[in-house]
């Protein structure tokens, strides 16, 4: 269920104006989108259609061509260290390092946050806790299945209890109780005032979860709204995400 | 497929893995770089064929004689490039078992993995030869332009070499394996073939040492207690020696016996491997305990967790150790003279040029570890610090490494003469500085477990690197000699440095 907190008049998590970036091919070309404070924001969109660059230039992995993005007022561009102070990130491809502990890696990524000890710590075991690490706590990361290494970043993303979560397809490849125990922890953070941003190729959730859905298509933002709000666009009652979805991408291709 | 089919079509297999592997390592992974690796190759195969003729110009102007003196010398040169020879091979044999590569596809096939194992043992035999011969072949080629034919022999002395060689390595290997498990085994093997890789050159330089106080290999060879000691030419011992120097029936018997040790090291040991490999990857599979606790648990500042971070990987790598133990290896000769020679100064005009050259050669490889092969560099990218604190810090670990391994050389200096002391830290210093600037000029992000091949990433950078240690540690020899000359030596390390800025990609972001 999307978040019982209504974000409708809340002020801006994120703000993208005019974003572009190219690569040879524009790949975001003059994204506008507003996701806002204490919102379950869903971004979707056929492969290739310029998600993950628009999620990597917000959390500063890439440089924009051009535009302006604003994280809870921090221009993102003029002050990367203060967005980032703010921000958590967990790409689609875990990176962790294979030689520490889960333990380690938290206390490495609290490090870099600057995150006080003792709250750290706490943090720490709460998600070790909270993502069933805790029999694996004192095991290097080199062993670990895929699932567990997601929930390994997935803990470190969070530890510095950031404002605003970036995902980039945090369930791929997890197993149904890993991802249920990911959705779980997500939603647990939005009710607790922090903001998602996420992509996902897997509608249902988008259905379940998100306060409002994206949907982005060559670079640009084709369609948004909470899930009543785009069947009334589509003009599709009562049709699922997927027919929405397909329909929408269609719409977009045929007018390219 | 009967086994002739099948071990011919493993062979033409491996053999087409072996030749784009060996392409993609002269040209970086970019094939329009190919004619330019081409002739960069017939360029350093022509230096090494003028560098040889000059080495050995004399050599053959002397008028060689199978006495007993050459049969020491040419012996000596063999057990060298046979050393070298075994270590890379234990490196081989211990990467075939513990890298999962292909080998999950081949375990679950249908075919008898013992043929594929028997192929693979001797493309590590041709890859031992054909590096020997990369590196000898021109000492050879000029022995037989200045003093004839005889001299070919020398090649099928440098194949039986490798053939004995790699079977050795799979013996020891295996081993190992048998007496303390495949968990213990990378260690041990990697440890192992640092040592015996080093231990030929450092035990004549060592003997050298304490019979004349010089680190000339050649004067342990030549000594009367060496000639006193050694077999008659009619000995065995010798026959390798012979084959070399062009006796026919010497080489045959070589040829020989080396092709039936290498059978029956295939024939025993080929069949285990892929026992021994499904052991190694459970190794794998099992997560090694770590002894750090949750009440242990700390947060510093950014800079100080990075440092820590790399340290901890550093100390954690298990590939890192056989890359590095070798440089550390050969300090122990010039150390041994320090101690030999205590209070006087001669020690120190040998150990500063060698602590120096290779602090550079170690702190490029850390460098490169810490700076290139970041793992998770969306995680440091995207956390609240910035890029040049990052880089920073990630130097600064690099040096804490360097100050540690080199820091009892300076304390042993500085209670000899402590100019020479403060010559030595500052040569160290700046070798390890040098190398980090050319890795952090030329980083190029790429997994840490490609540390092996960090040299294919940029031929600029690596050959920058050994060039400007080379400068620092010739300014170091300079410097602790008592010639003045020696801040016009830095200068010139400095103006090559700034060469080096100058063609690096980093200039033109």
């Amino acid at each position: 269920m999307p978040s019982t907190v209504s974000p409708l008049h809340a002020p801006a998590a994120l703000s993208i104006k005019g974003l572009r970036k190219s690569f040879g091919r524009p790949a975001v070309d003059g994204l506008d989108l507003d996701v806002r404070a204490g919102e379950f924001y869903l971004l979707l969109g056929p492969n290739g259609a310029g998600k993950t660059t628009t999620l990597r230039m917000v959390s500063g992995l890439l440089k924009p061509d051009a535009g302006a993005i604003s994280i809870f007022g921090v221009d993102a561009l003029a002050d990367p260290i203060g967005a980032k102070q703010i921000t958590g990130w967990l790409s689609d491809e875990p990176m962790i390092y294979d030689k520490l502990t889960p333990p380690e890696y938290l206390e490495f990524v609290a490090g870099l946050w600057s995150v006080p000890t003792d709250v750290a710590a706490a943090r720490s075991r709460e998600l070790l806790r909270w993502l069933n690490l805790e029999p694996h706590a004192r095991e290097r990361c080199e062993g670990f299945s895929r699932g567990m290494r997601q929930k390994v970043a997935l803990a470190g993303a969070l530890v510095h209890e950031p404002r605003l979560i970036i995902l980039d397809e945090p369930l791929t490849g997890l197993d149904a109780g890993a991802a249920r125990l990911v959705k779980d922890v997500l939603q647990e953070k939005v009710r607790g005032g922090s903001t998602v941003l996420m992509t996902t190729h897997i509608l249902e959730i988008a259905e379940r979860m998100a306060d409002r859905i994206g949907v982005i298509s060559h670079g640009r933002l084709i369609a948004e709204g909470t899930l009543a709000e785009l069947r009334a666009r589509t003009g599709q009652e009562g049709a699922t995400l997927e027919d929405m979805f397909l329909s929408l991408v269609d719409q977009d291709r045929a007018a390219e | 497929m009967n086994a002739i089919q099948a071990l011919t079509w493993f062979a033409r297999h491996e053999g087409r893995l072996a030749w784009r592997d060996a392409l993609s390592m002269m040209t970086a992974g970019r094939p329009d770089r190919e004619r330019r690796a081409w002739i960069w190759l017939g360029a350093f195969a022509i230096a090494l064929h003028v560098i040889a003729y000059l080495l050995v110009r004399n050599f053959v102007a002397q008028e060689m004689h199978p006495d007993l003196t050459t049969m020491i010398a040419v012996t000596a040169s063999i057990l060298l490039s046979g050393s070298a020879m075994l270590s890379q091979a234990m490196e081989s044999v211990t990467r075939t078992f513990y890298s999962r590569s292909d080998l999950e596809l081949i375990l679950s096939a249908p075919v008898k993995a013992e043929r594929l194992f028997a192929v693979r043992i001797g493309a590590m035999t041709l890859s031992a030869a054909l590096m020997s011969i990369l590196l000898m072949g021109p000492f050879i080629n000029i022995l037989i332009w200045r003093d004839g034919w005889r001299w070919l022999g020398a090649y099928g002395v440098l194949v039986a070499v490798s053939l004995v060689t790699t079977s050795l390595a799979v013996v020891i290997t295996i081993k190992l394996f048998q007496w303390i498990g495949p968990r213990r085994t990378r260690l041990a093997a990697q440890i192992t073939a640092a040592i015996v890789g080093g231990v030929f050159v450092i035990g004549l330089q060592t003997a050298a040492m304490f019979s004349s106080g010089t680190l000339s290999r050649l004067s342990v060879l030549k000594s009367d207690a060496i000639l006193a000691h050694a077999p008659g030419l009619n000995s065995p011992v010798w026959w390798a020696a012979k084959a070399a120097l062009g006796d026919g029936l010497d080489l045959v018997w070589v040829l020989t016996a080396s092709v039936l040790i290498f059978l029956a090291v295939t024939a025993r040991y080929a069949p285990r491997f892929a026992g021994y490999v499904i052991a190694a990857t459970s190794v794998a599979q099992i997560t090694r305990q770590s002894q750090a606790s949750a009440g242990r648990f700390r947060v510093v500042s950014p800079a100080a967790t990075l440092r820590r971070k790399e340290q901890l990987l550093i100390l954690r790598d298990p590939w890192l150790i056989s890359q590095s133990l070798m440089q550390l290896l050969y300090l122990s000769p010039p150390a041994l003279l320090l101690w030999h020679n205590y209070g006087s100064a001669g020690g120190a005009i040998v150990l500063v040029p060698v602590l120096v050259m290779t602090s550079g050669q170690l702190a490029g490889g850390l460098a490169w570890l810490t700076i290139s092969g970041e793992d998770a560099p969306d995680l440091v990218l995207s956390a609240p610090v910035s890029p040049t604190r990052l880089l920073r810090a990630k130097a600064e670990a690099v040096m804490q490494c360097i100050a540690i391994v080199f820091s009892p050389f300076i304390v042993a200096l500085l209670l000899i003469s402590r100019q020479q002391a403060l010559f030595a830290a500052g040569g160290i210093a700046a070798a390890a500085l040098s190398s980090i600037a050319i890795q952090l000029w030329f980083r190029s992000q790429a997994k840490r477990s490609q540390f092996r091949r960090r040299h294919t990433s940029s031929r600029i950078a690596t050959l920058a690197e050994a060039i400007i240690s080379i400068a620092w540690a010739g300014t170091g020899a300079v410097a602790v000699s008592g010639n003045t000359l020696w801040p016009a030596s830095a200068l010139f390390a400095m103006f090559l440095l700034l060469c080096v800025r100058w063609l690096s990609p980093s200039r033109l972001q």
